[in-house]
């Protein structure tokens, strides 16, 4: 996982606020959050800082392709076993009779779904880690033994 | 919906969407089950001594050694259908020959024992509904039935397991390694040595007497204290540990006793072998390594590994199964010299040194039937796409009249 120290560590650390954050720590935290995109630091484009440029690319790298909650499903890992979707909390509350129970989820309203022997996601702004009420949900990483699901 | 022939479990919620007759898409199918389900890479072809042939000849010619053969064995047939298994039985009893299959070095032992009825056993919807403690035994079930712990054992609610996994299951992984299933039961994993299931068999109903074990005493109380209070136990018993115990079997009958509110239940692989044990055990009283005579006669000696080494069989024919990639140098030396009649979709090894090879339709998914699901349930097999390739069971019968 990713810290923000570590993300600091490679900025110009100026706190020059072109970025629009008041420091290059702030800066940080948004970088993390995927609020905002490395090119919004001017600074770091420039030639001199290259190498740490490419550095924070490759640290926020698998972060890239995930979804607003920081989901990432890897469909290489994913065995299609079905233990994220009868256990995730979404899961067993919009489908009680499908899901819940073990069997083939029977709405549309799910997060997990296995297509073609794998994991997809889909509904992702219902995932608890998401919107206001937020917590910090494990119950679809816990029971995947294969490390298949990830949150960045 | 359709039923899944990737294993034993036999998930009958599988969505398939189909396009010009091509499986385009499965829903709710595992990885191996989805494979399973879209068909081999290569597709076998009628041959006769390497050769390329056609069906009738093919056929005409298996009933030739089939003839000609003094002592032939019949291997296989766990990945059939029930009724391909009965026909093949038929076979063998007209041919007096052998008939044996992977159960023979897999869990042939146990479901024997609980066709015989010396366990309790229950069904997996059962254990959805009521189970509060599961034990993984020698078996990752995270592997081998991908879906068992989804489906059934672990994760579901259940009619008296409401509040879920977290709060009114515990699974308890029992093996030599830290497999995907022990990941799971963090906190609950035993980790025994190679074959040293029966000195932790033994010194758990040691605890459960009531006595110190002799044998790593504090784990083995706790676990101990864990199944006492089981409301409703499950032990899934795989073949990891019934290889290591096959000599002195009973000690699992044992600890059972000590356990009254356990049930037991074999772990299968291939999704038709517990239909084999039944319907041979049926025809005969035995499960598998029989030789019909005039009575069907049971004896170590008919399994293949035996036949193989005593060079007793001077023809095998093999339904659905690739012996070839289990047995060991020295057992394929015999099997490579005899003649070999290979039934099956896809092309195996035991295919390749085959000297006739037919093909059949891919059962579950070009032809429907039944086969019993590990934990005794007979399930529907469906037809999920058209095929001109005969079934298995039409083959035999062929294979019958041509006798
Ligand atoms: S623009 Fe870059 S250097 Fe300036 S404050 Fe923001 S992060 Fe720091
Ligand atoms: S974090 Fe929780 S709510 Fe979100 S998808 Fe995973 S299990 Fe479901
Ligand atoms: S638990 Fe992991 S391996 Fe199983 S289906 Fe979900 S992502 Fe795939
Ligand atoms: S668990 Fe077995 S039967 Fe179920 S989908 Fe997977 S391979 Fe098929």
């Amino acid at each position: 996982m990713v810290t923000v120290l570590e993300i600091y560590q490679l900025l110009p650390k100026t706190n020059c606020k072109i970025c629009g954050e008041s420091t290059c720590m702030a800066f940080s935290v948004s970088l993390l959050g995927r609020k905002r995109k490395i090119s919004e630091c001017t600074p770091i484009l420039e030639v001199n800082f290259k190498k740490q440029k490419e550095k924070l690319e490759a640290l926020l790298l698998p972060s890239a392709g995930a979804e607003e909650t920081g989901m990432i499903v890897h469909p290489e890992l994913c065995t299609g076993c079905g233990n994220c979707v009868v256990a995730c909390p979404v899961d067993v509350a919009n489908d009680p009779k499908g899901a819940a129970i073990g069997c083939a989820p029977t709405n549309d309203k799910v997060i997990f779904r296995v297509v073609d022997g794998k994991v997809v996601a889909s509904n992702i702004k219902e995932c608890r880690r998401f919107g206001k009420n937020r917590v910090l949900c494990y119950a679809c990483i816990d029971p995947c033994p294969t490390g298949a699901i990830e949150f960045v | 919906m359709s039923t899944c022939p990737g294993c034993a479990l036999l998930c009958d919620d599988i969505e398939v969407v189909v396009e010009s007759g091509r499986i385009k898409e499965t829903r709710n199918a595992c990885r191996r089950g989805a494979a399973r389900i879209k068909g081999c890479i290569n597709r076998l072809a009628p041959t006769i001594d390497q050769k390329p042939s056609d069906i009738e000849s093919a056929i005409k010619k298996a009933a030739g050694i089939l003839k000609d053969s003094k002592s032939p064995m019949l291997f296989g047939f766990s990945n059939s259908t029930c009724e391909a298994q009965v026909k093949g039985i038929q076979l063998a009893k007209k041919l007096g020959a052998m008939i044996d299959d992977t159960s023979s070095f897999c869990q042939g032992l146990l479901i024997e024992k609980i066709l015989q009825k010396k366990f309790r056993t229950c069904t997996l919807e059962d254990v959805r509904n009521k189970a509060d403690v599961l034990v993984y035994w020698g078996s990752d079930a995270q592997d081998s039935q991908p879906r068992h712990l989804s489906r059934f054992s672990y994760f579901p609610r259940g009619e008296s397991r409401q509040r879920g996994y977290e709060e009114d299951r515990i699974a308890i992984a029992i093996d030599v390694r830290e497999s995907n299933t022990a990941k799971i039961c963090k906190g609950h994993f035993y980790r025994i040595q190679p074959k040293g299931d029966r000195e932790f068999i033994l010194a758990l109903i040691d605890a459960l007497s009531g006595k110190v074990p002799a044998y790593e005493p504090k784990k083995i109380l706790e676990l101990a204290a864990i199944l006492k209070k089981a409301e409703f136990g499950v032990i899934f018993v795989g073949i990891g540990l019934t290889y290591s115990i096959k000599e002195d079997f009973d000690i699992l009958v044992s600890l059972a006793d000590k356990l009254p509110n356990f049930q037991i239940m074999p772990m299968v692989g291939h999704y038709n072998m517990r239909g084999f044990n039944e319907n041979l055990f049926k025809e005969t009283g035995f499960v598998n390594r029989v030789r019909f005579h005039d009575t069907a006669v049971h004896d170590d000696k008919y399994s293949i590994i035996e036949a193989l080494r005593e060079k007793s069989i001077d023809a095998l024919l093999v339904a659905g199964s690739d012996p070839l990639s289990s047995l060991t140098r020295s057992l394929i030396r015999h099997l490579a010299s005899i003649p070999v009649i290979c039934i099956d979709p896809c092309v195996t090894m035991t295919s390749k040194i085959a000297a006739v090879t037919i093909p059949c339709a891919v059962s579950g998914v070009e032809s429907g039937g039944t086969a019993v699901r590990m934990d005794g349930k007979k399930i529907g097999l469906s037809k999920i796409i058209e095929s001109d390739y005969l079934t298995d069971e039409e083959l035999l019968v062929r294979l019958m009249g041509a006798l």
